[in-house]
């Protein structure tokens, strides 16, 4: 079969203005009723990408609040709450379900060559949960607010007046939007690959969605009955978790953390995914250790179901279980540092474009290699129990969520914003951007890490003068972290009003996505592909037309 | 076969009184169509047995803590309803089993049929089902006109387990047996619920003949779930009723 393809230089993708899946069709019910993983994906991004910036607002009311010693915003009960808002926020109405739900929705069944994905009901419905989960989310601020974290511990979260039943719903309501999704992608990469695209041709963006899938589907059930036990426990008193009727707390943390550990790496194997796509992409050679980087996220997969007790070296459980778990956090930064090692090894020697998505990446490979490493400092038995539950934690796992997972969503962003829109944003911006965020992070959490060490116990509402001038500093850089992000805001929606035009395949690319339309169109392929090269093969790319044979 | 994913394949109706299945646009045949559905179905199944676990694992901490009160408190328990109830619903079992079979043969008739007892089955264990929770409110272990009521801090007592004068008093904790029996079973009620109304969702569509040899995924899926709920009970009774 022959594929007619436009020359891409002379003929933009914009002005020409083919049916796609944007234009296809309009109106509101076009959107609210789609079953288009595109724009089901789209408006993952949209929602997720609001919840982004609600969450950042908290957080940077909450660094304003520590301005001063004693407090400069808010009582100390508002601060209690604030702070859990941006925790709930970010972790169940973002990093969560953020890169799966846009960029995997996006992204993932382009390169699998499918049409949609394989269960496109389910998935407008995950979005629907997602919403609702959104809605009693804010319902519960409406309802007075929630002060517990966002870890929700008992016995505090069963005595205090607030809205925890509320939040208790909105996480369980998103946890099945999260469990449906990855369900969803399950069933898609087993069932609708294309014809000639074996596993080990499928893109490391897919193994990683893939690997997360299964971690949705496998871990958050659990959560999902904890949290309604949460909720009988507050409306009938079924005494499981409440010590006052003989119940136990630890065993909430227990159930907690079965769930929460391997939410960790829902939320970064996603980011691993991206940025194994783009290292290759934007250093134009095929990925080191490809097989080594998709049976990682595997292994990840499998042992981050049996460290969740290294978040309770505090709370008196047996030391022999303590060993075990102190044992496999270090076991899985094993597989961890493979995907470190080949991402630095792909460059190594590359031709590598310092466009801005590649620049959140490098950004991204140095703040992880700090956030990895942090994580096996406190791995360690006797170290943990110093540092827990002070700021060192807040910066390490800030690290890995903040300064990981949310630039390798930028970047991954960046990356496919041509293909999504069509349209490319400024670049001497986007770098402009990129730097002040990266700046702006380091100084927010550096200084944390330091104040932490020195024993600066976490979400406290004030502090002992001693520790003034780090959390200046931090306030500092985190108000250089909001210009940052801001700055990104702003150039990515003025590129869709600017509309200047993307090419076809902006950054040569050679997995299936870049070998379709931009934007692409509602079918997703006018012919459907058949996969006859390896995958990252830039020697089959025609660079004339920047298009490889696809059929 | 279509590939200008404007077109879906048909599967043609076995017999006049059923209706031919459009498969849907991104699939390229019923078989691939058929194997997602059931692939991410099971994966569905296995959240659910994962849910179902939080509670199995809160038995198990909770029964090994206060062996006495699980002791006393499964005597409470009448086990002749109890086995009564494994019966229903292990039958229910093969009639759904029986009605997927039939389904698979296209035998409209008897699907319905065998759908219905499955529903039969699933409203006999409610109302056994009821009659056990009527007794438990009789005799205090569950007052669940008082489930909502507020804790009393000043008297530790609790609003919705008043056992005066049984032996449940005299053991520690006796609420939390109850409490387990009661987050369980109503859970497990609830799947019956959903179940039975699958089920008579599955019949609507059987009764207009969309479902046939050439497609009957849904009766498939359906019966699988109840398959689940009926598992899930199979567990529960000798947990509860048992081994104490």
């Amino acid at each position: 079969m022959t594929t007619n393809v436009p020359v891409i230089d002379a003929h933009p993708a914009v002005p020409s203005l083919p049916k796609n899946y944007l234009n296809c069709s309009a109106g509101f019910m076009s959107w609210a009723g789609t079953l288009d993983h595109k724009r089901i994906g789209l408006m993952y991004l949209i929602g997720t990408g609001i919840a982004f910036l609600a969450g950042g607002l908290f957080a940077l009311l909450v660094r304003l609040h520590l301005w001063e010693p004693h407090g400069m915003l808010f009582s100390n009960e508002t601060y209690n709450q604030v702070f859990t808002l941006h925790g709930a926020f970010m972790v169940f109405l973002f990093v969560i379900p953020a890169i799966p739900g846009s960029l995997g929705n996006m992204v993932m069944p382009l390169m699998l060559g499918a049409k949609d994905v394989a269960l496109p009901r389910l998935n407008l419905l995950s979005f629907y949960l997602w919403i609702t989960g959104a809605v009693l989310a804010t319902l519960a601020i409406i309802l007075g607010g929630f002060d517990t974290g966002w870890t929700f511990y008992t016995p505090y979260s069963l005595y205090t007046d607030q809205a925890v039943v509320s939040i208790g719903l909105a996480v369980f309501t998103l946890g099945f939007s999260s469990i449906f999704t990855g369900l969803n992608f399950i069933v898609t990469v087993h069932k609708l690959r294309a014809p000639g695209l074996t596993w080990f041709r499928m893109p490391l963006f897919v193994w990683a969605i893939y690997a997360t899938s299964i971690l949705q589907v496998l871990a958050t059930p659990v959560l999902g009955i904890t949290v309604l036990l949460v909720a009988f426990e507050r409306l009938y008193h079924i005494g499981i978790f409440d010590p006052r009727l003989g119940g136990d707390p630890v065993l909430f943390e227990h159930f907690f953390w079965f769930y929460s550990h391997p939410a960790v790496y829902i939320m970064v194997l996603p980011a691993f995914g991206i940025i194994s796509e783009l290292v290759s992409v934007h250093s134009r050679k095929p990925l080191f250790g490809y097989k080594l980087i998709a049976f990682s996220s595997i292994a990840i997969a499998i042992i981050s179901f049996l460290v969740w007790g290294h978040h309770m070296f505090t709370s008196g459980q047996s030391t022999y279980a303590m060993f075990a778990f102190s044992f496999l956090t270090f076991f899985v930064a094993i597989p961890t540092a493979i995907k470190e090692f080949s991402w630095v090894a792909t460059i190594w020697k590359g031709s590598i474009a310092l466009n801005s998505p590649m620049l959140y990446t490098l950004a991204f490979l140095i703040i992880f290699a700090i956030g990895g490493l942090t994580g096996v400092i406190l791995g360690s038995l006797n170290v943990d129990l110093h540092l827990h539950d002070t700021y060192f934690v807040v910066a390490h796992f800030h690290y890995v969520m903040m300064g990981s997972i949310a630039l390798a969503f930028f970047a991954g962003l960046h990356h496919w914003w041509p293909k999504m829109f069509g349209v490319m944003y400024d670049e001497t911006l986007a770098k402009i951007a990129c730097g002040i965020i990266f700046v702006g992070f380091n100084a927010t959490f550096i200084p944390q890490f330091i104040m932490g060490s020195q024993g600066m116990p976490r979400r406290y509402a004030t502090y002992v003068p001693e520790f003034a001038g780090y959390h200046m500093a931090s306030t500092c850089g985190a108000m250089l972290l909001g210009c940052g992000v801001a700055l990104m805001v702003y150039y990515l929606v003025a590129s869709l009003l600017q509309r200047k035009p993307a090419m076809e395949n902006q950054w040569g690319g050679v997995t299936l996505d870049w070998q379709t339309p931009t934007p692409p169109p509602l079918e997703n392929f006018h012919t459907p592909p058949k996969v006859v090269h390896e995958v990252y093969d830039y020697s089959t790319l025609d660079l004339h037309s920047m298009q490889r044979p696809i059929s | 076969m279509s590939h200008d994913g404007h077109h879906s394949v048909v599967v043609p109706a076995p017999g006049p009184e059923f209706v031919p299945h459009t498969v849907a646009h991104h699939f390229d045949t019923p078989v691939q169509e058929f194997q997602a559905a059931k692939l991410g179905f099971w994966l569905f199944l296995a959240t659910e047995i994962l849910l179902f676990g939080g509670l199995f694992a809160a038995y198990f901490y909770y029964h090994e803590m206060y062996p006495e009160t699980f002791k006393v408190g499964g005597h409470q328990l009448d086990w002749k309803l109890g086995a009564l109830n494994t019966t229903v619903l292990l039958a229910s079992s093969w009639t759904m089993a029986m009605g997927v079979r039939s389904a698979q043969t296209s035998q409209k008739q008897k699907t319905l049929m065998f759908c219905g007892l499955t529903v039969l089955g699933a409203a006999a264990f409610m109302v056994v089902k009821f009659f056990e929770y009527s007794a438990k409110n009789e005799h205090g272990f569950i007052v669940f006109k008082n489930l909502f009521a507020p804790y009393d801090e000043a008297t530790g007592q609790l609003a919705w387990f008043q056992p005066h004068g049984t032996e449940m008093a005299n053991v520690p904790h006796g609420h939390m047996f109850f409490a387990i029996y009661l987050t369980m079973t109503a859970i497990h009620g609830l799947h019956v619920i959903i179940g039975a109304g699958l089920i008579v969702w599955v019949m609507k569509g059987v009764a207009k003949g969309r479902f046939h040899s050439g497609y009957f995924l849904p009766v498939d899926l359906v019966g699988l779930y109840w398959h689940l709920v009926d598992l899930i009970w199979i567990f529960l009774f000798p947990l509860l009723y048992l081994v104490p």
